[in-house]
This record gives structure tokens, C-alpha cells and sequence, in this order.
């Protein structure tokens, strides 16, 4: 049962991560109807920037120095790319966003270097055994990664209050309905634009802190972040809470699969097994747990 | 002036259903099937053949396959370098366990096993739209290079974990030489991209193109949505299983999964989006200009005299590919092809200037 | 509820009708007890009608009656939660919209469904894709069967431009049409079909007293030189009092009239609900 446990909390913890990526897809999707397929690659940027920047100068700074950054690729993401797509069909927004992706994977590395970069955060990195009078053993955990959920749970919970009670908030969701609608009752479509880029970009540093913390800042950052994508499959494109669950699934779903199935039919399975997932739950309910129904109309 | 079709009535629905109604049509192409098949065997060296000809041909061929799907059927897919790596080890697979197997025959096998496998993952596109769709092919991509490296009877338990091609002998004749290689692509391509262009002439091209436009429509006036959606998987996956086969077979040599990952996958499909969906030269266009731009891009610095590392230049390389596209999705979203149409807009007027 | 046009002004038609010259036959279509909701909303309830063979038979009602929900049963769009629908004297069981078609029954729709990326011709051709046979292997290679079959439908589909009159767009692609020719190329679409029960769903809202003639003319020769039995939802209630033998009235999915035309007009459930008073 311990084990068992373990490989459960385990996943739990690397769910939350994938939450944390999965939450940057939700927030442009809901506020632009933007499905921003560079969100890996903002995480990417994002853990480059603060990892070069606090090797000379302190964390906070290099914190805030790296936030004007992906608030500055906000800035021309919005007036470069979305303002000149305005009202062009889903798909073509979609495929925008690889390229905003291709020229972030060559912008990052170029800019700040192609090596692997150590974040440190201060974070114990020794796991901790707990609960030992309850199982035999005790219970191997990861500091880290607890302190990380706590941190994703309370930005989580900070956005989804941000979204549901504040004007700001109300606008980003109308955007999302209907970009024209927005329009002709006096929302300003490029400053909120920018304005959810931004949290997303701000949402994506914390992201690429943490996991970069975690592992390293390199470029298969990107495909970590790639696995998000199934997350917000499972969660619904529109929901924050979805976005949540949705990635602790897949990341207890991903760990057991591979502890589990690995050694039964080959190792790897965590490649593939988040997109198999979500692929299943598209053909039962391809809105999400949480989304909204798609109806066409005659 | 020259672009007139002025005197040139058709007397007949044939003439003018036929491939190339006007006679300036007919005329250029003559003269590209000229040069591909006559001139440039004689005039071309082998760098033209292996690092351009021969890529570009077979990528084109992937491209024609893709575009089958997604821009005349509306239906998109992110698994297309999955799909060629099944025909890649079908071809091996068929060509290593049954070596009296017709070379010709082992390929078109090999489209026919990935036939059945898109219409696999085909299936998920008779319920979910778009971007869902996306996702299922995807999955796909990375489940096929997860089986690939894994199973290891589909690359007969090599340990290094690439395999390698037998010799391309059809007829008896070793196609071995780049030049030959080139006219057994070349042919390929020209008899596959006359059978494309037959389907989307055809009542099944038109299924496709209204169930892409309109597919609620299209069922009330009868066509059945099933059918037009996974005949459009076969046909592509088939056109994409021979690209794949071919690719590992005459371009590559000797491969491992890694050469069709997903990089591969979206690749192609901005080839398909550059070049124009739903337009058989749009395929080609797209396929020549990514083929193209990274050896340019490569060279540039080389001939303006920068000193430039490889890193830099990959990097740069991805900025430059990543604005073009952004760049091409908001100038013209129709791709290449429609420039091209525009241009032979143009033509007719010429010299006049409207 | 007032209607689009006060009774006096008609919007006149060239075509004089002998209404009681014309035959109409026996029932094609029969629709009974039909009853459709959509989650809470109540689209129709309790619709009994019938359609009688050659007839023209129009739907009027105010918007959001439930007019355009009917055609989608009939089509096989949407499926009723209860009722039955005859269809040449057979009970139809639940049915997808294909398999409608391939009964013989054609549509337009009010907010034009043309395929936008295909040509005139094209969009007309698509309307014979039941009638054509050859397999995708014959396609593939088309010079054969392929050929000489769409060289077959070919020739009947330029019979329909030319009764159409579209003969120098049929290259055009529809996306570049004016609306009232993009009308006409969907009821084009329609007829290639060759259907025997042709649903028109407004075919001339939005168009001006010209466009309207012309579309009624059509509208009234495909009836009579076809025989092609027409259920039209239209609100001009000039068009519909001229061209149509009978007339069902619709109001918040419930039937509140039904009848020849002259009936429906004095009706005065129907006056309340559509038609309005004159001043």
C-alpha cells in the first residue's frame, strides 16, 4: 500500500506542474478563444530569463526582470500577431501560435544560451520521510514538490476569484465569447489581449521556476509543457478548476501507468499515455469535465 | 496578352472538364515534364539530386497526401511523420520476410498497411472537430514512436535500434544511381499526383470539399459524412504510407523512428498551409519552399561573409521559419498557390493594367 | 404579431395561377403528433399536417414558430421525441439525414448553405451525388466510367442552369456571389437532386421585388413542369396567398391554422397571431 501511495503523490505532485502550465492554455483560451500552442515554449523563455538573470543579480529582481519580459512579448505577441488576425477563423489563431513557438525556440536559446541552466530556489531538496507510524516505512515525499503545489493551488485559487468577481475579469470572458460583441459594447480588444498574455506569461514564469527548480532549465522544458495539452483536453478549454483536476489525472494517471504497466509491455509510457487519455475522454465527452458543449446550429 | 483564353471554345462538357483547358496550361506543363524528366537527369549533379530533387519530391508527395485531408476534406492532422514511419517498416518489414516481393508490389503494400491504420485514427474525426481532431492525431504521433522503438520485431530486433533498406531493384534494375532514383521518384509522384488530382474532379472530391465546407449540409443533400471523412483518411494515409516508404527506402538509407517525430508531423502541414490547402500545386509550392528555405538560411551567412555558429543559425533558422509563418497566415492564409493564382490573374490583363 | 407585408400590397406574381386546375394528388407527406424540445425549450408540439402530392404547401408563422425546426424533422436533422412521419404512404422510422435524401427529398436553407469553397457548377454537382455509382478506384483513374458518368449528369445539371438562367457564373466560386444569385444556385442545388419533395426555407428573404418574381417564377415552374411537390416556409404573405394551395400556420410551435389559402386569411387565431388588422 505505501508504495502504492507514493507513486500516487508522486504523480499527484507532477499533476500540479502540469496544472500550472495547463493553467496558462485555460487563461488565453477563455479571455482570446486562443488555443496558444506556445504556452511550452513561454515556460521555456520564461525559466531562461530568470535563471541567467539571477546568476548576476538577486532573485527578486531577476523575478521582476524576467516578468517585464514576458510582459514585453505580450506586448508584441498582441500587436505583431493577434492584432492583424482579428476575427480570422479558430484554426488559423491556432497555427499562429506555432509560430509564435518555432520563434520562441530559436529567440530563448539564442538570447540566453543553449546550455542547462540551474535554478536555485532555496527549495529542500531532500525527500522527507513522513507517516511513519501509519505505514511501514513511512512515506517518501518531496518537499519540493509540495511547496510547489501549495504555491500552484494558491495562484490557481487567485485567478479563478480574478476571472469570476472583478470587472477585469468579466471582460476577459466576454472577449472570449465573441471578440466583435466585445467590441461593440466598448471593450478594448488589444489592451486585453495583452493584459491576459501577460498573467499567462506571468503564470508561465512560475511554471518554468518550478520546474526548472526541479529539473533544470533545457529545452525539453518545451515538452513537458507540450503535455498540457491533453490536461486541458480532460478539464475543459474554459474551465480553471478543470484545468486543475485535469492535471493531477493525467499526472497520477501518467505515474501509475509507467510504474504499473511499464515493466508488462515496455518502458516510455509516459510519452504517450496523457495523449491516450485525453484522446479516450474526447470520444466520450469531448467538452471535458468541466467545458462547455459545443452546438452547432443549422 | 500571351494568357488569353480568347478562341478557345470548348465544344464539348469534356474539353472543358478536361485537366488543363486552356491551351497555355497544356503548354507549360509539357515543358515542366520536359525538364523534370529530360533536362534536369542531364544537366543536374548529385548534391541537386540527393539534398533537393529527391527530398523535395517525396515531401511533396507527403504534402499532396496531407492536403488531401485537411484541405479538401477540412480535417487536420498532427500525426502525418507517425503515418510515414508505419510505411516505412511496413515496406522493411515486407521487403525483409518476403524477399521475392516485387519492390513495387512492397510499396504498395506499405500505403495500404497505413491506409488501414489512418483509418484507425480516423475513426475519433467521425465524432470530434477540429482541434480535438488535432489532439487524437497527435496521440497518434506519439504512440506510434513510442510502439516503433519499443516492439522490437517491427525493426527485427536491431540493437542499435535504426534499420536499414535493402537495394531498390525493380524489374531487375538496381536503382541505385541518384539520377535513378530521381526519374523512380519523379514517375511516382507524377502518376500519384494525376490520380489526386482525378479524385478531387470526382463526386468523391466534391464530398470532401462540401463536407469540409458545410458538413451539416452536406448530409441533407446526401452525402454520407462516414464515408467522405474516412475515404479522405484512407486516400491521404495511403498517398503518406508510399511517401513514408519511400523516404526511408530511396532518401534515407537507413533509419530510426526518430527521423519521422513531430517536428516531421508539423513540417508538413505548414508545408500543406504555406503552399495553399485544398490546391495540388499549393502542395508542391510548400514542399519545395521548406525543403528550400533551411539551405538557404544555411548559406546566407556563407555568401554575405558573417561568420555565423551552427547553434546561432538553427536558432536563427526557427525565428525566421516561425515569423514566416505568422507572416504568411496574415497576408495570405490561402497559401502560396492563391499567389500564384493571383499572379496568373494578373497574366491575363497583361500588358494592360486592369 | 404583425406581419412583413399588410394584406393590400401583394408582391405580384407573372405567373396567374389556376389554382383549381391544378392537380394535387394523394398524400406524400404526412407528419402526426409531432413533438420537439431542446433541453427545457419546446420547439414543437402536438403538429399534425399533411402535404399532398404536386402541391404547393406553405409554413407561415411569426419568427421563432418553429418553421425552420419542422424542415429539420422532415430532413432528418432532428428527431422528434414524439409522433410519426409517413413518407409515400410508409411509416419512417428515426432516419439520418442521408438516408432522407435518398428518399427523394431535397432543401434550401434560410441562411444560405452553399459550399462556399467550390464553384457554381461544382455546388450543383454535388447535388447528384446520389445518383452517381462508380467507386473510388474508378475515380481514381477516371478516364472510363468515371467520365462519361459525370459527362451524363453534367448534361442534366446544365439543363438546370439554363432554367435558371445562371449560365455566366457556373465557373464562378459561390463565395463571390450577390446574395439573390447565391439563393438561386442553392435552389439550383436543390432541383439536381431531382427530388420528389422539395423543402424551401425562405428562398426569398432579402431579396428585392425583381429578384422575388423571378424566384416565384421558378418556384411555379418547377411545380408545374416537374410535378415536384414544394413545402415552402415564406413570410411575404403576397407570394404565399398567390402561389401556394395550402397553408399551415405556426405560432410558438403549436398549429393554429390550416387550410387553403382564402381559409387561413379570415382565420382568426392566425390574424391575432401573425397577420395583424388593417388600419
Amino acid at each position: 500500500m505505501g508504495p502504492f501511495i507514493e507513486v500516487v503523490l508522486g504523480g499527484l505532485m507532477a499533476g500540479v506542474l502540469y496544472s500550472l502550465v495547463a493553467l496558462g492554455f485555460v487563461l488565453i483560451y477563455k479571455a482570446s478563444g486562443v488555443f496558444n500552442f506556445s504556452q511550452g515554449a513561454m515556460v521555456l523563455l520564461a525559466a531562461l530569463a530568470f535563471a541567467r538573470f539571477s546568476e548576476v543579480m538577486p532573485m527578486p529582481v531577476a523575478f521582476l526582470l524576467a516578468a517585464v519580459l514576458m510582459v514585453a512579448l505580450a506586448f508584441a505577441v498582441e500587436w505583431l500577431v493577434l492584432r492583424r488576425l482579428v476575427n480570422q477563423e479558430g484554426i488559423i489563431l491556432f497555427l499562429a501560435t506555432f509560430g509564435i513557438t518555432y520563434f520562441i525556440e530559436g529567440f530563448g536559446p539564442q538570447l540566453f544560451g543553449d546550455s542547462i541552466y540551474r535554478i536555485d530556489l532555496g527549495m529542500p531538496k531532500e525527500p522527507k520521510i513522513i507517516l511513519e507510524n501509519m505505514f511501514e516505512g513511512g512515506l517518501l515525499i518531496n518537499l519540493e514538490d509540495l511547496i510547489a503545489a501549495v504555491i500552484a493551488g494558491l495562484l490557481v485559487a487567485f485567478l479563478a476569484l480574478f476571472f469570476q468577481k472583478t470587472a477585469t475579469g468579466r471582460a476577459l470572458r466576454a472577449v472570449a465569447d465573441d471578440h466583435q460583441a466585445a467590441q461593440s459594447v466598448g471593450i478594448p480588444l488589444n489592451h486585453i489581449w495583452v493584459i491576459v498574455w501577460s498573467v499567462s506569461g506571468f503564470v508561465a514564469l512560475v511554471a518554468g521556476m518550478i520546474w526548472g527548480s526541479k529539473l533544470g532549465v533545457q529545452f525539453s522544458l518545451v515538452l513537458i509543457a507540450l503535455k498540457a495539452i491533453p490536461v486541458v483536453i480532460l478539464g475543459g478549454f474554459t474551465s480553471i478548476p478543470g484545468a486543475i483536476v485535469g492535471g493531477l489525472i493525467i499526472g497520477v494517471g501518467e505515474k501509475i501507468a509507467e510504474v504499473y504497466l511499464g515493466p508488462i509491455i515496455g518502458g516510455g509510457i509516459e510519452n504517450w499515455f496523457a495523449y491516450m487519455l485525453a484522446l479516450a475522454f474526447l470520444l466520450i465527452r469531448p467538452e471535458g469535465l468541466f467545458g462547455e458543449r459545443h452546438i452547432d446550429r443549422v | 496578352m500571351f494568357y488569353r483564353e480568347n478562341g478557345q471554345f470548348k465544344t464539348s462538357y469534356q474539353a472543358d472538364q478536361a485537366l488543363l483547358p486552356i491551351v497555355q496550361d497544356r503548354v507549360f506543363m509539357v515543358i515542366v515534364l520536359l525538364i523534370a524528366f529530360v533536362a534536369i537527369p542531364l544537366l543536374a549533379d548529385e548534391y541537386f539530386f540527393r539534398a533537393i530533387l529527391i527530398p523535395f519530391l517525396i515531401l511533396a508527395l507527403a504534402a499532396l497526401g496531407l492536403n488531401l485531408l485537411v484541405g479538401y476534406c477540412g480535417q487536420i492532422s498532427l500525426g502525418t511523420g507517425g503515418f510515414m514511419m508505419v510505411g516505412a517498416y511496413a515496406a522493411y518489414n515486407l521487403a525483409l520476410r518476403i524477399p521475392d516481393l516485387n519492390m513495387l508490389v512492397v510499396f504498395i503494400l506499405a500505403g495500404l498497411i497505413t491506409t488501414v491504420v489512418g483509418m484507425l485514427f480516423g475513426i475519433p474525426s467521425l465524432r470530434i472537430k477540429g482541434l480535438y481532431l488535432a489532439v487524437a492525431t497527435l496521440a497518434a504521433q506519439f504512440f506510434l514512436d513510442w510502439l516503433f522503438s519499443r516492439v522490437k520485431w517491427f525493426t527485427h530486433d536491431s540493437s542499435s535500434g535504426s534499420v536499414s533498406a535493402p537495394d531498390l531493384v525493380v524489374f531487375g534494375f538496381n536503382w541505385n544511381a541518384p539520377v535513378e532514383k530521381y526519374l523512380f521518384v519523379l514517375s511516382t509522384v507524377v502518376l500519384f499526383t494525376l490520380i489526386a488530382r482525378n479524385l478531387t474532379r470526382s463526386s468523391i472530391g466534391r464530398s470532401w470539399m462540401a463536407t469540409r465546407d458545410m458538413d451539416v449540409a452536406a448530409e441533407i443533400i446526401g452525402i454520407r459524412p462516414v464515408y467522405a471523412k474516412l475515404t479522405a483518411f484512407a486516400v491521404s494515409s495511403f498517398f503518406i504510407g508510399v511517401a513514408g516508404a519511400l523516404w526511408a527506402f530511396v532518401h534515407l538509407g537507413s533509419w530510426e523512428p526518430l527521423a519521422f517525430d513531430v517536428n516531421r508531423s508539423f513540417s508538413l502541414l505548414f508545408m500543406v498551409i504555406i503552399g495553399g490547402l485544398g490546391s495540388i500545386l499549393g502542395s508542391f509550392l510548400g514542399a519545395a519552399f521548406i525543403v528550400i528555405l533551411p539551405l538557404l538560411l544555411n548559406q546566407l551567412p556563407h555568401w554575405l561573409g558573417i561568420p555565423v555558429s551552427t547553434a546561432t543559425a538553427a536558432h536563427f533558422e526557427s525565428m525566421i521559419f516561425g515569423a514566416l509563418i505568422i507572416f504568411f497566415l496574415i497576408v495570405e492564409p490561402h497559401g502560396l498557390a492563391r499567389l500564384w493564382a493571383i499572379a496568373k490573374e494578373k497574366l491575363r490583363l497583361w500588358p494592360f493594367p486592369h | 404579431m404583425i406581419a412583413t407585408g399588410p394584406m393590400q400590397s401583394h408582391t405580384p406574381t407573372n405567373a396567374p395561377v389556376e389554382r383549381a386546375a391544378r392537380k394535387t394528388g394523394e398524400v406524400i407527406l404526412a407528419l402526426e403528433n409531432i413533438s420537439l424540445a431542446f433541453g427545457g425549450v419546446q420547439a414543437l408540439s402536438n403538429i399534425s399536417f399533411d402535404v399532398r402530392e404536386h402541391e404547393i404547401r406553405a409554413i407561415i408563422g411569426p419568427n421563432g414558430a418553429g418553421k425552420s425546426s419542422m424542415l429539420n424533422v422532415i430532413n432528418g436533422v432532428y428527431h422528434p421525441q414524439q409522433g410519426t412521419i409517413y413518407f409515400k404512404g410508409e411509416k419512417r422510422h428515426r432516419m439520418v439525414p442521408h438516408k432522407v435524401a435518398s428518399q427523394g427529398v431535397a432543401r434550401t436553407f434560410q441562411n444560405i448553405a452553399l459550399f462556399k469553397g467550390m464553384s457554381v457548377l461544382d455546388n450543383l454537382m454535388t447535388g447528384r451525388t446520389l445518383m452517381m455509382k462508380t467507386g473510388i478506384l474508378q475515380q481514381a483513374m477516371y478516364w472510363g466510367a468515371t467520365q462519361r458518368e459525370e459527362m451524363a449528369h453534367r448534361v442534366r445539371v446544365e439543363e438546370i442552369i439554363e432554367f435558371l438562367e445562371i449560365q455566366s457564373i457556373r465557373k464562378t466560386p459561390v463565395g463571390r456571389l450577390p446574395y439573390g444569385l447565391q439563393k438561386r444556385v442553392e435552389l439550383g442545388r436543390a432541383l439536381a437532386a431531382e427530388p420528389t419533395l422539395l423543402l424551401l426555407d425562405e428562398p426569398m428573404a432579402g431579396m428585392n421585388v425583381e429578384e422575388k418574381q423571378d424566384m416565384c417564377r421558378f418556384v411555379l415552374d418547377v411545380n408545374e413542369e416537374f410535378g415536384t411537390t414544394i413545402v415552402l416556409i415564406e413570410h411575404d404573405m403576397g407570394v404565399v396567398m398567390d402561389i401556394s394551395d395550402r397553408v399551415v400556420v405556426l405560432d410558438y410551435g403549436r398549429k393554429i391554422g390550416d387550410g387553403v389559402p382564402d381559409e387561413v386569411r379570415n382565420n382568426q387565431a392566425v390574424i391575432d397571431a401573425y397577420l395583424g388588422v388593417q388600419h
